[in-house]
Parts: C-alpha cells; sequence; structure tokens
C-alpha cells in the first residue's frame, strides 16, 4: 500500500461527482419527491372534504325528504278534512233541501186538502139548499137562506 | 486459481498489486512490474486500475441517477425511479436525522459516497480471477477491480471530507472560533498547547481512520477471496459462498458507515462547543 497520485485522482473524482450530484441530481429527485408528498396532502384533503361534502349532501336530501313527506301528509289531511267538509254540507244541503220540498209539498196537500174542503162545502150548501127546495117544494129565497145556509156548510 | 507455474504467495501478491503507472528512477515511464517497482516510483504515479474502476463506476452510478433525475415525475414512478427514490429517500433520512443545519451540499455529498463507495465494494462479489485473467489475456499484468482494496482511494475520499471538515468548521465559526475550539477543551485554557495537540491528532484521526477502516475491510474480505481461491476449484464454493453472502452485508455496512460519519464529522464542524 504505497500511497501515490491515485489519492488525488479519486479525491478530484469524488470532488466531481459530488457537484454534479448536488447539481443535477439531488435536486430534481427530491424535489419531485416534494411535488408528490403535496399532491399526496391535496388529494387526501379533497378526499376528505368530499366525504364532508357528501354527508352534507345527505343530511341535506334526508332534511327535504322528511320535509316534503311531511308537506304531502299535510297536503292528504287537507284534503280529507276538505272532502269531508264538502260531503257534510252536501248532506246539510241535502237535508235542508227534502226538508223544503217536503214542506212545499205538505203545504200544497194542505192547500188542496183546504180546497177540497171548501168545494165540498159550498157544494154541500148547494146541495143542503137544493134538498130543501125538494123538501119544501117551495123556492126559498136563496138570499135570505143564505145565512143559514152558511152556517150549515161552516158545521160540515 | 492457482496454475502450475504459480506459487502460493506469488499468487497472493499479484492479486494484491495495483496496476502502476509512473515514472520509475531506473526504468523511466511505464507500468511498474510489481509492488516493488511500483514503491519505488514514490508518490509521482498513479494506480491506473484504481482509477479506471472507481471513476467508472462513479460515472455509472451518476449516468444511472442522471438518467432517472432527467425522466423524474411526481405522478407514479416507474421502477427505476422507486429505486432511485428509495436510495434518496434512505440518505435523506439519515441526513436530516444527524445533521441539523442548512447546507446544500450534505445530502448530494451522503448520497454519492453511499452509492459510490457500495459500488465500489460490490466488484468485491466479482469472481476475483475473472477479470485479470482477461486483463493478463489482453497483456496487462496487474489488474485489480476493487478501488477500495486500494488506500489511495479510500484515503482520497477520507482526505476530502477532511478538507470538507475545516473548510466548515472555519465557515461556521472562523478561524479564530476554529482555534478557539481545537485549544480551549478538554482541559481549561492555562493547558491550551496541551490541547490543541490533542484536538489536532483528533482531528487528524477521523480522516485517518476513514480511510483505513474501509481500506481494512476490503483489502481483508479480498484477501480472505483470494484465500479461498487457492484452494482447489471444486472446495471453494464451500467457502466462498457463506463469505461472500456475508460479504454482501460488509460491502453495505461500510458504505453505510462511511457516510454516517461523514455526515457525523460535517455536522459538528457546524456545530458550537
Amino acid at each position: 500500500m504505497n500511497i501515490n497520485l491515485t489519492i488525488i485522482g479519486q479525491a478530484i473524482a469524488f470532488f466531481l461527482f459530488v457537484v454534479f450530484c448536488m447539481k443535477y441530481v439531488w435536486p430534481p429527485i427530491t424535489g419531485a419527491l416534494a411535488e408528490r408528498k403535496k399532491k399526496i396532502a391535496e388529494g387526501l384533503d379533497a378526499a376528505d372534504r368530499a366525504e364532508r361534502d357528501l354527508k352534507l349532501a345527505q343530511e341535506k336530501a334526508a332534511n327535504d325528504m322528511r320535509a316534503s313527506k311531511e308537506e304531502a301528509a299535510a297536503i292528504i289531511e287537507q284534503a280529507n278534512k276538505r272532502a269531508n267538509q264538502i260531503i257534510e254540507e252536501a248532506k246539510q244541503q241535502a237535508r235542508v233541501e227534502a226538508n223544503r220540498v217536503k214542506a212545499s209539498a205538505e203545504a200544497e196537500l194542505e192547500q188542496e186538502i183546504n180546497r177540497a174542503k171548501e168545494a165540498l162545502r159550498a157544494q154541500v150548501g148547494a146541495l143542503a139548499i137544493a134538498g130543501a127546495e125538494k123538501i119544501l117544494e117551495a123556492s126559498v129565497d136563496e138570499k135570505a137562506h143564505a145565512q143559514l145556509v152558511e152556517k150549515l156548510a161552516a158545521e160540515l | 486459481m492457482a496454475s502450475g507455474t504459480v506459487t502460493s504467495s506469488e499468487y497472493i501478491s499479484h492479486h494484491l498489486t495495483n496496476l502502476t503507472f509512473g515514472n520509475h528512477p531506473e526504468k523511466g515511464w511505464g507500468f511498474a512490474h510489481g509492488a516493488q517497482e511500483a514503491a519505488e516510483m514514490g508518490f509521482w504515479a498513479i494506480n491506473v486500475d484504481s482509477m479506471i474502476w472507481s471513476v467508472g463506476l462513479g460515472l455509472l452510478f451518476v449516468w444511472f441517477f442522471r438518467k432517472v433525475a432527467k425522466a423524474v415525475t411526481s405522478g407514479v414512478p416507474g421502477n427505476a425511479q422507486n429505486f432511485v427514490e428509495t436510495i434518496i429517500e434512505f440518505i435523506d433520512e439519515n441526513v436530516k436525522s444527524i445533521f441539523h443545519h442548512k447546507n446544500p451540499v450534505i445530502a448530494p455529498l451522503a448520497l454519492t459516497i453511499f452509492v459510490w463507495i457500495f459500488l465500489m465494494n460490490l466488484m468485491d462479489l466479482v469472481p476475483i480471477d475473472w477479470i485479470p485473467y482477461i486483463a493478463g489475456q489482453m497483456g496487462v499484468s496487474y489488474f485489480k477491480i476493487v478501488p477500495t482494496t486500494d488506500v489511495n482511494v479510500t484515503g482520497g475520499m477520507a482526505f476530502s471530507v477532511f478538507a470538507l471538515i475545516v473548510y466548515y468548521s472555519i465557515k461556521q465559526k472562523g478561524v479564530g472560533g476554529f482555534l478557539k475550539e481545537l485549544s480551549f477543551q478538554p482541559l481549561p485554557k492555562i493547558f491550551a498547547p496541551f490541547n490543541l495537540f490533542l484536538e489536532i491528532v483528533g482531528l487528524l484521526a477521523k480522516p485517518v481512520s476513514l480511510a483505513l477502516r474501509l481500506f481494512g475491510n476490503m483489502y481483508a474480505g479480498e484477501m480472505i477471496f483470494i484465500l479461498i481461491a487457492l484452494l482447489p476449484f471444486w472446495a471453494q464454493w464451500v467457502l466462498s459462498v457463506p463469505w461472500a453472502i456475508f460479504h454482501i452485508l460488509v460491502i453495505t455496512l461500510q458504505a453505510f458507515i462511511f457516510m454516517v460519519l461523514t455526515i457525523v464529522y460535517l455536522a459538528m464542524a457546524h456545530d458550537d462547543h
């Protein structure tokens, strides 16, 4: 092992390789590593954010769903109520109408009865007079006996 | 594998000798023929095989990492990018846990140290005769393929780290601060000269221990592979396979230790005491 110029040659080569490495090898590779690290960090961030967004969206969707269900239920209830009301009103109206028809029919009937009674009374009066004329064989003064006949008819 | 005409000691020393190019005082410029001549060339010689393999592997490292860095994407990474990212994150984690100052040099430095030393150590797992044999056929007499078994290679890196330690110590604390740190501890101020001596020894011990730890581990590992290679070829696997498997741990661990200690030393250089 004799020391000779090789030691200097090796030192020069060493120096050159280190300088080369420092200028052209180390910075690009570590730069890429740092950049990848950043990218991964950003990716993880984005994933977190997306997860959070998804959760929010799901919550919102659930809320919307619940709200619309409630609304639908309210509408249905209202509709039912309205339908019942309409039916109730219709029933009421029908009842009123029926009563009215019944009342008018009764009134008409009453009138008819009265008219019939009236007619009957008149005919009975006339008949009674005629009968009485026949019985008396004499003409009765209609005017003198009208009061009597009417009294008779009212008694019928 | 020892051929009949080569003795064991020749085989071992052949495998432990670098291909050295330099100016021999008697034979002039040329490749050394043996360790003896290489030593005689003195300091102004160069281990060609170490340089080829270390620079080659370093280029492989920067080429591959640059290729990935160019096509890098922050989206879904491909296989190569995944692999590179794993290494980079491993290094980055280590640096961040040890080094708490802001310095853009440290992490790429640690990456270079770890991957480069790992690759150089990895050459230890290539069967030790293959490439030297091919080189021998091509007329190259010595060809060590594990650069980290050359103390010059580990020393070159360790002393570069040492230079960085001194540079950042001075940059961070100033020359005065650095000297103060060296001379006013661990003993009280009146022992400043003694402290200074102690601390300088300690400071110098850092690169020396860095260099020798890696060199020693790899040299010893290589040596054991060489010794195993002296066995008959049908018996070698009994020892070489377990040792190679164990060595996978060693080469990774040594690369890791060199890197971590570098980070620790540089963190200490940045810290104020």
